[in-house]
């Protein structure tokens, strides 16, 4: 199965590239890359089970919590650092974007947006939205810092990040008009600016 | 006995009639070494894990060495038919290292120039030496090169030093609860350790052998030391607490506290099975140990050879070699784009967790350990 987000990703990745995975799950996108594009990667996962994932997959994965840093990566040390529908989970948002852009020569950020009409049509209905993105409720969930496209944006100008590319899509299809309305994932290439 | 035992097994003796010369420049004309294989190695040799050692540990492993014993070797939790270290698909070998007192060529063993034990003549070892001697007993093998490379604490350093000192013989390195350097309290405590036995009346300024007798007391004192230290203060604390062997205190300096009963028992029991020069000699590999140091303390550039894939383990409640350690192994091997991964496991145990059973620790190492392949291996047990 070939998720259209990961193909997006794979787009903005050079053959051979040195690549680090936040949040990497069960070592699956960056096994997609190093299949797609012969990366030389690695994963940064918190939770024991998907660490066995990792390991099972053959899958380099570094066992620690980010949001206490990434200290046991260089400066600079990667091409690209990918944080894959995690930035909303954790809890040092600035933090964790100034250290993949203290690691890595790009960063690579993908997001849930809050701002999906369809998000916005159950909060008009009285109710904090449900979805494949969210599929938490409001009392269960891992997320803390939900933004929408526009917000993400404003952060990265205010926080001098340059967003060199972005793609947003609507369930896996490209979104062109009113993005922030009708998408439901970003995309974000960023450098530091 | 399990079926999941190696079972019965005998020690064997590698001889090196070839002078060897140490890091401290002292030159052995030759030495022994005891050691122990489970498993088959393959047509190809390719198929073969090496097992370091630790502080107390020695060649027996996994196993029995009568069907009339009830404790088996010192990782058979670990190393089996059906184990985490599979022996139905590897061939396993562990040797007592050079400086030991289980069979290799130690201070207690005979020295054949003088007609004695060598006692306080035996020269003291590196942990890169103990690796040198290894890498013979596996040319005595017909072994070019390992599959995996395991050891934990000090067998942890070994395992380090196989990768940047033989990076073609190590396919890949399992480093467990270790650390590239002791700090300055780790070395503290062995130097306690260490005067314990030194100042025992009975040591003899290391030739007790010659006079019949042991520093027992000494040698009991640094393992409670050291015991200690493997253990978490929870562990304790919810093992002995405040326990009192008599439900009343007594106003005296006799055993009244469970853990003080426990610890001399270790003490005791250590002290009769172990060599007080052997323990003074592998604390001192272990405080010498610091390969960052000959190159400007920079770990990364000693680890610059190092090719082997790497798993690095460390677990949360071991302050001795604590996960901040492992943490800058990782961080070295990662600076030379060296296939790691890196698992900090939850565990209440300090320092022993890695001897100890756990779920999710061994499920890490079997499915390490399944996905090595080697030859035409593809991954099957071989039975």
């Amino acid at each position: 199965m070939e998720r259209r987000d990961y193909k997006t990703i794979a787009t903005w990745i050079e053959n051979g590239g040195k690549v680090l995975d936040l949040g990497c799950g069960d070592g699956s996108l960056l096994n997609y890359l190093i299949e797609t594009k012969e990366v030389k990667g690695y994963g940064v996962e918190i939770d024991d089970t998907k660490i066995l994932a990792c390991i099972e997959r053959g899958v380099n994965v570094i066992q620690v919590d980010m949001e206490a840093g990434l200290s046991v990566f260089e400066s600079n040390s990667f091409d690209y650092v990918i944080l894959s529908q995690t930035l909303q989970a954790m809890r040092h948002t600035e933090g964790i974007v100034a250290e993949m852009l203290r690691v890595g020569r790009e960063a690579i950020v993908t997001l849930p947006n809050f701002g999906y009409w369809l998000n916005r049509w159950q909060l008009l209905t009285g109710h904090m939205p449900m979805s494949k993105e969210f599929p938490y409720h409001w009392y269960d969930t891992p997320n803390v810092h939900f933004c929408t496209l526009d917000d993400f944006e404003e952060f990265c100008m205010e926080k001098k990040i340059r967003i060199a590319e972005k793609r947003i899509l609507q369930h896996g299809r490209q979104v062109r008009f009113f993005p922030n309305l009708f998408g439901n994932l970003a995309l974000y290439r960023v450098e530091r600016g | 006995m399990h079926n999941d035992s190696v079972g019965i097994v005998t020690p064997q003796v590698a001889r090196f009639d070839v002078p060897f010369t140490l890091a401290s420049g002292v030159t052995l004309p030759g030495f022994e070494l005891v050691f122990e294989t489970y498993g088959i190695l393959n047509a190809t040799a390719s198929n073969a894990v090496l097992i370091c050692h630790a502080l107390s540990g020695n060649h027996h492993v996994a196993g029995f060495h009568a069907a009339t014993e009830s404790v088996p070797g010192w990782w058979d939790n670990m190393i089996g038919p059906g184990k985490p270290i599979d022996t139905r698909r590897f061939y396993v070998i562990c040797c007592n290292n050079l400086g030991g007192c289980h069979g290799s060529t130690g201070p207690s063993s005979f020295n054949p120039s003088t007609g004695k034990p060598f006692g306080s003549s035996f020269p003291l070892v590196t942990v890169e030496d103990w690796v040198r001697t290894q890498a013979m007993l596996a040319d005595h093998l017909g072994i070019e090169c390992f599959a995996a490379v395991v050891g934990g604490s000090l067998g942890g350093m070994q395992v380090l030093a196989w990768s940047y000192l033989f990076p073609d013989r190590i396919n890949h390195a399992l480093v467990i609860a270790a650390a590239s350097k002791l700090t300055a309290q780790n070395i503290g405590f062995n130097d306690v350790a260490r005067q314990a036995i030194l100042s025992d009346p009975d040591f003899h300024g290391g030739d007790y052998y010659q006079y019949g007798v042991v520093p027992a007391r000494g040698l009991k004192l640094a393992r409670m030391l050291g015991h200690i230290t493997y253990l978490s203060d929870d562990v304790m604390g919810s093992r002995f607490g405040r326990l009192l062997q008599n439900g009343g205190i007594s106003f005296g300096f006799g055993v009244e506290f469970e853990v003080e009963s426990y610890l001399r028992y270790q003490g005791e029991k250590f002290s009769s099975i172990f060599d007080a020069n052997t323990y003074l000699l592998m604390t001192r590999a272990l405080d010498y140990f610091d390969p960052a140091h000959l190159h400007g303390n920079d770990l990364s550039l000693a680890f610059s050879r190092v090719r082997a894939r790497t798993l690095v383990v460390s677990f949360t409640s071991d302050w001795r070699f604590s996960p901040e350690r492992s943490r800058e192994i990782v961080k070295a091997l990662l600076d030379n784009r060296v296939d790691v991964s890196y698992a900090e496991i939850t565990a209440d145990y300090g320092h022993d967790a890695f001897l100890l059973e756990d779920p999710h620790y061994h499920a890490l190492i079997r499915i390490y350990m399944q996905h090595i392949t080697f030859g035409n291996d593809d991954g099957t047990p071989g039975l």
